[in-house]
């Protein structure tokens, strides 16, 4: 078992009046190599569930229950306890690249930074593994583009940045967050199938957070639909499509449009 | 049927350090009265910069925009302003393009400045109140502000926005990208509802294919500022007649194989 997550509640304080509880009682686990999909609308909880995970949640946030990574509880961690686990244990891939990358620091040395300063390779060492991720992670002529700023490149090349830092350290969990929201479909389509095929390549679990099913179909063997900051149901990705158990989830794929859905009414496609 | 909208060899091209970049180039694009025309692409494709120039909200290097026969860049600013009331907006995020400090009255009533014959005071805020029925909100909201409001109320405030002046064409630039699924699905919904009721032709711009499908007559496949493909919504959508198209609807995101166990065997 690597991560096991029991009865986490979180909680937001507020400037009057009580605080307000957004996650009321989640139960997940993931063993290794597993891959979870979390689906849900605005107001779901699914953010503020990985957030937690990786120990970010707000100061504002109280959280309790446990998430219980490879037997060591994330919450009561303390603050360089967690910098220990974040990149190394767990990597994140946020939405939207551009903002999450430093505009002003070329790409290669963000991908160096996490490897200098946790495995204390040197300068040139570190490029080396730098160049090495960018192969990886497909982006043509990666040595002419390693001393690029991310302005310089597209939306898919800079979230291919993203699971370059993401996967630079190694980590036994990856949790993606709306990675390919911002992309275009045929870019969505080629991040997906990136992040896929390294995931099982280097055996890391996932735990991909997405509103959008169709995205939660192509890369989750679990999924955990939420709302409100509930469970509805949790179950194989397959199952839960196909033979939805809550009334949530049914709604959720009667709003997706015809096309879409009408593939789930015939299983053999 | 009469052809409302008339987009004739529209171009639009930027200069930026000596090269030029052709956002818009060349397209031709007609829609015809009471008809939802959907023009789908990716980034980049020049699809908003299509909407803008329908709006007029920006002038075309070369080309007409013929609404009613009348080509927008032809008219004098009075002339441009009086035929506004005939063509409205519906932008892509209700969080900033409603004033979070006015009322939803002023809100919606704002467009009337366009016509001179437009009711005032109690009648104004009658009609307020009727347009937000029509919309599924209620009359009684229109004292309100909008961060009382959710993303889907709001993009139902801005939709009864842009019926107030009883445009004849509805110009929406993703206008439900930013909502939730079933808040989507709604919109979606008072679209063609309003449409059957009044009569309006919309103008979709969208990336996501599956909003095509669900409301559009029409649909035109644009990237790279071109024009790819053009035809009824359905035939272009069932067998597409170029590659881009083709390659375009195969990332769409599907639900015939799940998981990725299932994907794998599937795709050996």
């Amino acid at each position: 078992m690597m991560l096991s997550i029991e009865n986490l509640r979180v909680s937001f304080a507020r400037e009057h009046g009580d605080p307000v509880e957004v996650v009321h009682g989640i139960n997940v686990t993931l063993d290794k190599g597993e891959t979870l999909g979390i689906v849900g609308e605005s107001g779901s909880g699914k953010s503020v569930l990985s957030l937690a995970t990786m120990g970010l949640l707000p100061r504002t946030a109280t959280a309790s229950g446990k998430i219980l990574l490879d037997g060591e509880d994330i919450l009561s961690m303390s603050e360089r306890q967690l910098c220990r686990v974040r990149g190394r244990k767990i990597g994140m891939i946020f939405q939207e690249p551009m903002t999450a990358l430093n505009p002003s620091m070329r790409v290669g040395a963000q991908i160096a930074e996490g490897l200098r300063l946790s495995q204390g390779l040197s300068r040139r060492a570190a490029r080396a593994e730098a160049l090495r991720l960018l192969d990886m992670v497909k982006i043509p002529r990666a040595a002419d583009r390693i001393d690029s700023f991310p302005h310089e490149m597209s939306g898919g090349q800079r979230q291919r940045v993203g699971i370059a830092i993401a996967l630079a350290l190694k980590p036994e969990l990856l949790i993606a967050d709306e990675p390919t929201t911002a992309l275009d479909v045929t870019v969505q389509a080629e991040v997906l199938d990136i992040l896929d095929e390294l995931v099982s390549e280097l055996g890391i679990s996932l735990i991909l957070i997405s509103h959008d099913l169709g995205v939660i179909a192509r890369i989750t063997d679990r999924t955990l639909v939420m709302y409100r900051g509930d469970e509805m149901e949790q179950g194989e990705t397959e199952q839960v499509l196909r033979r939805p158990a809550h009334a949530y989830t049914r709604k959720l794929i009667s709003a997706l449009p015809n096309r879409v859905r009408s593939a789930l009414e015939t299983p053999d496609g | 049927m009469a052809e409302i909208l008339k987009v004739q060899n529209l171009s639009r091209h930027y200069t930026l350090n000596g090269t030029t970049i052709k956002a818009l180039d060349e397209v031709t694009l007609g829609l015809e009265e009471g008809r939802i025309l959907g023009v789908v692409g990716e980034s980049g494709s020049g699809k908003s910069t299509l909407a803008k120039l329908v709006m007029a909200l920006d002038r075309p290097t070369s080309g007409e925009v013929r609404l009613d026969g009348d080509n927008l860049f032809d008219l004098s600013p009075r002339q441009l302003r009086a035929a506004r009331r005939n063509f409205q907006m519906v932008f892509q995020d209700p969080y900033s393009s409603l004033d979070p400090r006015q009322t939803v009255e002023k809100i919606i009533a704002e467009p009337l400045h366009l016509d001179p014959d437009a009711p005032k005071g109690r009648a104004r805020r009658d009609r307020v109140g009727e347009l937000l029925e029509d919309v599924g909100l209620s009359a009684a909201d229109v004292s309100r502000y909008p961060h009382e409001f959710s993303g889907g109320q709001r993009q139902r405030i801005a939709i009864a926005r842009a019926l107030i002046t009883k445009p004849r064409l509805l110009v929406a630039d993703e206008a439900t990208s930013a909502l939730d699924l079933t808040v989507q699905k709604q919109i979606l919904e008072l679209i063609l509802k309003l449409r059957a009721e009044h009569g309006i032709s919309v103008l979709f711009i969208t990336h996501n294919i599956g909003v095509v499908d669900e409301i559009c007559d029409e649909v035109a496949v644009m990237q790279h500022g071109r024009l790819v493909e053009t035809g009824p919504a359905r035939a272009v959508l069932d067998s597409p007649d170029k590659a881009y198209t083709r390659q375009l609807l195969a990332a769409e995101p599907t639900l015939e194989v799940i998981g990725r166990k299932a994907r794998r065997t599937a795709t050996r």
